[in-house]
């Protein structure tokens, strides 16, 4: 009896085989801390003897905005539903950034910190968790010159509104950030065993802006090719972006039945995510 | 009573060696299908199979830990031995729930720290005050925690100077010590300590023993070493287990443990080497060096009881009137005894014989390593070389009833005594 006794005891037991879904949460939990700490870390060494500093996060939306601005808006003349060029690109641009960086770079996570993962234990979702909230800074930022641009449009008198949709805004960089977060854990637990995915996901991110519609709105694409819009209709990012455009500039498809598709997408692919990289974090060590 | 505060159950490790690469998709479906589909046993996954780093086994698959089982008290100081791929490593991965076990589990209470590398998590970037907080965060502290700790962890580093200073610039003594300093002040019920004392300068290695020493008899929490260094292991720790091929060879008193390990788990003391032209200079060619029990071959084992001799067999190719050799007796922990040369004897141009008779009841019984060096002009070494042989030396035959266990020390000269004499 009194083994039996002793045997609740135990605060942790380790052991090969767990359930899929013990998802450690509380651990989480207690780990909050090192969060902020590596958020932190990433903010400072990011401009650390950098001339321009942070205005490094300006440069590229502002450069992205020019080219396609020239390219698509001007070169291929593709529609921008009315809105301004600049303001068009520069929302899809900022939208599209959060959720490609917070794919692109929890996808390397297991390699990247694999010399700390070897020797020290903590939940590992701390550190794509972590880059997600970090990116959240630099998208803040790039949010900040959205509005600065709409301040400037709106003074020259451009045919844009705020719509009432901006309260969804902050579900709608949770999606991306989830969305991104999800997808990037599938394919980095994925990588410690098949390294071929890391050079699928470099290209595929590019190609599948190009399926989103960040350089050209919904309607032309469903207006040109009836047939085909169900392949851009289909990918989540579309509904968000959408949504997003609507929210901060009038124009866009924003409808119960696309955010919602979006959200159930999201769900899925994170929860997904988690299972596997959970899963893959036991022994990832061994492999990679 | 027993205060169980881990224990490991029936633990094994299984690694794959050799490519990990192409067809692993197949191979994995295979073995997806044998596992979960079929409910076999993992074919990938042969039994019986030891780690024996020098055969090549049947499978790619190497236990690096087989069925391991020991359990640790609170407070108690758990060293840990074995030769390089024994599965210490491994155990303090598995330990530290870096990876996990194939099969078998480990129990704990309490929360484990583990310091399987110093530093790990420092960003050169960032000064030492945040990387403090950065590293204590990576190993489990909370932040008010590490607050509050903050100005004992930079004293106990001595690197208060620098402390605002990032880390990239510090040296690595430096970037060692303030490592160490974190970790040693981690709240943890157990912690976990690799062999990071091989860095940094003497002073700072006692430092550490001192504060590991406090930790784990003062504190009352438990520490798990590893360490090639006996010294180390057997000042720090009561208990040890030693490790072999995947295996618990020896679980108990640290003595004994690590006499068992430098004793019959080191195979490697012989008792005659030949050294070909390894060791063939313009001056000198080293051909041989053996011990033997006198009157015996040097196939028997050299006995603590009897006059043991070391002959060196040494051409000397010019002017032998300005060489001699001189030898440094070392322990099993490697600390110098002494050492002794045959100055005043002279070599001869050519082939040397020389031989050295240690008297009967001169060595204790245990493991010893002698370094050669070949002296010029009584002045300087033109030649050095450590461990150039390393041999064992048995108890001999005790008469009943007399003490059988070891005692203290490695030589027992004989002096001369005298008793109720004027």
């Amino acid at each position: 009896m009194k083994a039996q006794h002793q045997s609740e005891e135990w605060d942790l037991v380790i052991k090969g085989q767990t359930s899929l879904f013990d998802l450690k949460f509380n651990d989480l939990w207690r780990y909050r801390d090192l969060l902020l700490m590596f958020v932190k870390r990433d903010f400072v060494s990011f401009y650390k003897q950098t001339i321009l500093g942070p205005l490094w996060f300006f440069i590229q939306p502002i450069f992205t905005t020019l080219v396609f601005t020239f390219v698509f808006g001007n070169l291929a003349g593709i529609s921008t539903d009315g809105l301004p060029q600049t303001l068009f690109y520069l929302s899809g641009i900022t939208a599209w950034n959060y959720f490609s960086d917070c794919l692109t770079k929890t996808s390397t996570v297991f390699r990247d910190n694999a010399n700390i993962f070897g020797k020290v234990y903590f939940p590992r979702l701390i550190m794509p968790l972590s880059i997600v909230v970090s990116n959240l800074v630099r998208f803040g930022v790039q949010l900040l010159l959205l509005l600065i641009m709409m301040g400037y449009f709106g003074i020259k008198g451009a045919d844009f509104h705020i719509t009432g949709a901006i309260v969804f805004f902050p579900l709608l960089v949770a999606l991306m950030a989830l969305l991104g977060l999800g997808l990037g854990l599938i394919i980095t637990a994925m990588t410690t065993k098949y390294r071929d995915l890391t050079f699928l996901v470099t290209f595929g991110v590019q190609l599948l802006m190009y399926g989103t519609t960040v350089i050209y709105p919904l309607s032309t694409a469903r207006e040109k090719y009836p047939d085909m819009v169900w392949i851009i209709e289909a990918n989540p990012m579309t509904g968000i972006i959408e949504a997003f455009r609507y929210a901060f500039l009038g124009k866009g498809e924003f409808t119960v039945g696309s955010i919602s598709y979006s959200i159930a997408v999201t769900i899925i692919v994170l929860f997904a995510g988690i299972v596997i990289f959970n899963k893959t974090e036991k022994n990832f060590v061994d492999t990679i | 009573m027993s205060n169980t505060i881990i224990k490991v159950e029936k633990l094994s490790k299984a690694y794959q060696i050799g490519q990990i690469g192409t067809g692993t998709i197949s191979r994995d479906l295979e073995r997806f299908w044998h596992t979960k589909v079929r409910g076999k046993e993992d074919p990938f996954l042969k039994i019986g199979e030891t780690n024996d780093r020098s055969t090549k086994g049947e499978s790619d698959i190497v236990w690096s830990l087989r069925d391991i089982n020991f359990e640790v008290n609170q407070g108690e100081a758990l060293g840990i031995i074995g030769k390089n791929g024994a599965g210490k490593s491994t155990l303090l991965k598995l330990l530290s729930r870096v990876t996990s076990p194939t099969t078998g589990e480990i129990k704990v209470k309490g929360r484990i720290a583990s310091l399987l590398e110093v530093g790990t998590g420092f960003h050169p970037e960032l000064s030492g005050r945040e990387n403090i907080y950065l590293n204590g965060a990576i190993l489990g502290m909370r932040k008010k925690e590490i607050t509050r700790k903050l100005d004992e962890i930079i004293d106990f580093s001595g690197v208060a100077r620098y402390v605002d200073t990032p880390v990239k610039r510090y040296s690595s003594g430096m970037y060692v010590r303030l490592a160490f300093a974190v970790a040693a002040h981690l709240e943890s019920e157990i912690l976990i300590v690799d062999e990071v004392l091989a860095v940094g300068d003497a002073e700072f290695q006692k430092k550490c023993l001192g504060k590991m020493g406090d930790i784990s008899k003062g504190e009352g929490r438990t520490v798990l070493f590893v360490s090639h260094n006996m010294a180390a292991i057997k000042s720090l720790c009561s208990k040890a287990i030693m490790l072999e091929n995947g295996l618990v060879k020896y679980n108990g008193e640290v003595e004994s443990a690590v006499s068992y390990y430098l004793g019959g788990g080191n195979a490697e003391t012989q008792n005659k080497r030949i050294f070909g032209e390894t060791y063939n200079s313009p001056v000198f060619k080293l051909n041989e060096i053996s011990l033997n029990t006198k009157g015996r071959p040097e196939s028997e084992p050299l006995v603590e009881d009897q006059a043991i001799e070391l002959v060196t067999k040494i051409d000397i190719k010019s002017q032998p009137e300005r060489y001699h050799i001189t030898y440094h007796l070392y322990n099993e922990m490697g600390e110098a005894i002494f050492s002794f040369g045959h100055s005043g004897l002279q070599l001869k141009q050519g082939t040397n014989r020389i031989v050295c008779t240690f008297p009967a009841h001169f060595f204790q019984s245990g493991n010893f390593s002698l370094a050669l060096f070949v002296i010029e002009d009584n002045r300087k070494a033109i030649f050095i070389e450590r461990d150039i042989i390393t041999y064992t030396v048995v108890d001999g035959e005790r008469q009943l009833g007399v003490y059988l266990g070891r005692e203290p020390g490695y030589i027992k000269p004989r002096f001369e005594w005298k008793i109720n004499e004027s």
